[in-house]
């Protein structure tokens, strides 16, 4: 199994641009059009072109962590990001400002919520893709 | 202002995400199962217990102020729900150490029964018909993987069926929502309750709700639209049957219950009569199909349908009684009917098959099964002094007190039946000598221990609930009272903003 | 606008209903897609239309400018579409899986479970 030349060059120099853009989205969110859902897609987009291209074990191993156990760990961030909130008397989920910045990227539980999101959206798919590609390749 | 509220939805959620986190360690995740349905059966006991004192909590999610921000309502109904729901989750959790195969494990079980849990609290709790819809659709989803772990050919052949009609309902469920948002500008159940009760279009409020009915109906396998139970309950894993049948047709009942009460009564002669039609079919094809089968699930699967029949007598006859009714038989049902579920699996360790033809000999070799198959097969029959005669027996007055002779005729009847098909399968798999064509037991492959506890755990509480039934009376009276008079749920989550 | 789209809701569900009721696995999957894109439809066009005016708030001020579009619908039926999508796509693997264990692709070939 495995695409034509053509695509497996594609799928190497378009991986780490998907990438990067996908995170691009991520930071950008919630202020902007951007976001944790549609920045997962854009990554996932870029691991499942790998899977079209080479094969479903190349591009596991390219994610490198199972992606059951990065829908996991997703979830958890995303449920733990409306915690802070009940630390200080407020409704579940209420968002918090921390006066934490790195350059443009400020601290807060939007971003630790979407954070999750983008994991979860990315493992969610890639096992979709990977059950499906390898019941396709046995 | 109570963080308590939430307290059912995210513990299931952090617990699942943490045994997904988790996956390759299973008795990791065993210990998390049974430690997180723990936790999630204090939680909502707690909640039922200050909602009963300090009356009905609400939680404006993200302190987003209702009708535009999404709001997590307990009012009595909600919590004694989500309790009920927790003590299935949590049985089903410790009978699963026993039963559930390594490989069905490693496909993501307990994460699945988080979620599932975590869904089934989300539609108990919400205050919103969008978030509803999302709520119910995350139990779906769980529910659908539940299904086909494994995947036998029969799983495959009961997930199609299951999985086509629900999705059909939960587009209904969309469109329906998607009317009321058009109509009314607002998706708060107490704003439009509010909006309901000041329009004058009551023609066009029962055309939404009769979509909510007919999508509801679907969802708790109501006449005539319940052929997708008996075609799939009985394929899955057992303890996967116990949790289905104890909580998601219940999640269609309670949707009915509080759309019927808080939003939907401006025309009762129409909807609850149509519903008193509903009732008396499901109660009767219900118990006739089951009166067919030889298949310990199978039975079991129409008998569902038939008690979901009884509950929505209850809402139909809406007399104060008749909900208090209503609420007792729920209560009384997911208890009982997940643990004759339970029963049939640990009848299957035992001898290997569901077919009563089959099976033989369980009272002789295990006399204790035979007993605590005995109180939830009673009690499911109207037996006092178990659950079950209770929860008959109010619902039936009220059907007495209104003259409504026709209902209370049905109701008889199915009782009656009712218990003709637990005699059947006491006859067939406790009492008849063992059969010569017994197919072997399985391997075992877990403890029997597990199995014991939970089955034991919820004969208990039947017996419990049949011997202290009026403190429960007690408390479904009172959440029957909160549902009668919508004007309490409104205040409670419009009042700071009116 | 409204009428037009009131009728293709129509024909959406029509379509979708006639495709679930064949007697094949694929097309059954095919109603179920427009069954919910129906839906989301439907969503769209009771919640009404502006045109052109986005609930956007201008730089400096508290609140939009005169009448805006509602956004609420809009969520709501991204919403829906994501979670259609995730339940198609388990829907698309199952019939996969069903396919492998039965067979063939005729529904009415799968009675084993029935009563």
């Amino acid at each position: 199994m495995g695409g034509s030349l053509i695509l497996q060059t594609a799928a190497r120099a378009l991986l780490p641009l998907l990438l990067l853009l996908s995170v691009f989205l991520l930071l950008r969110g919630h202020d902007e059009p951007g976001g944790g859902f549609i920045a997962g897609l854009v990554a996932s987009s870029a691991f499942a072109l790998y899977v079209f291209a080479y094969d479903a074990a190349t591009s596991r191993r390219l994610l490198t962590v199972d992606s059951r156990t990065m829908m996991g760990v997703g979830l958890l961030l995303g449920a733990l990001a409306g915690l802070p909130a009940m630390f200080r008397g407020e409704a579940y989920l209420a968002a918090q400002w921390w006066d934490v910045s790195l350059g443009p990227i400020s601290l807060n539980t939007p971003l630790i919520f979407d954070i999750g999101v983008y994991l979860v959206v990315i493992g969610t798919v890639m096992t979709i893709v990977f059950a499906l590609a390898e019941a396709e390749e046995n | 202002m109570n963080a308590l509220v939430a307290l059912p939805v995210v513990i299931p959620m952090i617990v699942g995400a943490l045994s997904l986190a988790l996956w390759r360690s299973l008795p990791a995740q065993r210990v998390l199962g049974v430690l997180g349905t723990g936790a999630l059966l204090a939680a909502s006991v707690w909640l039922l217990i200050t909602v009963a004192r300090e009356g009905v909590l609400v939680m404006h999610m993200g302190e987003w102020q209702g009708p535009f921000g999404i709001v997590l309502v307990a009012d009595l109904l909600g919590a004694i729900m989500t309790v009920l729901g927790a003590i299935t989750g949590f049985a089903v959790a410790v009978y699963s150490i026993g039963t559930v195969e390594e490989s069905e494990e490693k496909f993501g079980y307990y994460p699945l029964l988080h979620l599932l849990l975590a869904g089934v609290s989300g539609a108990f709790l919400t205050g919103d018909i969008f978030n509803l819809y999302v709520w119910v659709e995350v139990l779906l989803v769980a529910s659908f993987a539940l299904l086909t772990l494994g995947g036998e050919r029969a799983q495959m052949e009961g997930a199609i069926k299951y999985v086509t009609l629900n999705l059909l309902s939960s587009v209904l469920l969309l469109a329906a929502v998607g009317l009321t948002y058009g109509m009314f500008g607002s998706l708060n159940m107490a704003d439009l309750s509010d909006k309901f009760a000041q329009t004058e279009e009551h023609g066009l409020i029962t055309v939404i709700g009769m979509l909510f009915l007919v999508s509801f109906s679907i969802k708790a396998a109501a006449f005539p639209f319940f052929f997708w139970l008996p075609a799939s309950y009985h394929t899955p894993h057992v303890a996967v049957s116990a949790l289905f049948a104890g909580l998601l047709t219940k999640v269609g009942v309670y949707a009915l219950f509080r759309f019927f009460t808080l939003l939907f009564d401006q025309d009762v002669g129409y909807t609850h009569n149509l519903l008193l039609w509903i009732a008396g079919f499901t109660m009767l094809t219900g118990v006739l199909g089951a009166a067919a089968q030889f298949e310990f699930r199978r039975i079991l699967s129409f008998h569902i349908i038939s008690q979901i029949g009884y509950m929505i007598m209850g809402l139909a006859l809406f007399t104060p009684l008749a909900i208090v009714g209503g609420v007792f038989y729920i209560m009384h049902h997911i208890i009982v009917k997940a643990n004759l579920f339970l029963v049939s699996g640990a009848a299957y360790r035992l001898c290997g098959t569901y077919e009563l033809k089959h099976l033989g000999g369980l009272y002789r070799s295990r006399p204790v099964l035979g007993l605590l198959f005995l109180i939830p097969a009673l009690s499911l029959a109207g037996m006092p002094p178990l659950s079950g005669f209770f929860a008959k027996f109010i619902i039936i007055r009220a059907g007495v007190e209104v003259s409504a002779w026709p209902i209370v005729i049905v109701a008889l009847i199915t009782g009656l039946l009712t218990l003709y098909s637990m005699v059947k399968i006491w006859a067939e798999a406790f009492w008849k000598a063992t059969p010569d064509n017994a197919p072997a037991p399985p391997q075992a492959s877990g403890p029997m221990w597990p199995l014991y506890t939970a089955i034991g755990g919820m004969a208990l509480m039947t017996v419990i609930i049949g011997l202290w039934a009026h403190p429960i009376y007690e408390l479904a009276h009172t959440a029957a009272e909160q549902m009668l008079d919508p004007a309490v749920y409104i205040e409670a989550v419009l009042g700071e903003t009116r | 606008m409204e009428p037009v789209l009131a009728i293709v809701v129509g024909v959406l569900f029509a379509a979708a209903i006639y495709l679930i009721l064949r007697r094949s696995l694929v097309k059954l999957v095919i109603g179920l897609i427009l069954l919910s894109n129906a839906a989301n439809l439907l969503i769209f066009t009771v919640s009404g239309f502006t045109r052109a005016a986005p609930p956007l708030v201008p730089e400096g001020l508290e609140q939009p400018v005169g009448a805006v579009a509602d956004p609420l619908p809009q969520a709501l039926i991204l919403t829906a579409i994501v979670i259609s999508f995730g339940v198609l796509a388990f829907a698309v693997v199952l019939i996969h899986r069903a396919y492998e264990v039965v067979g063939h692709d005729d529904l009415d070939q799968m009675k084993d479970t029935d009563t």
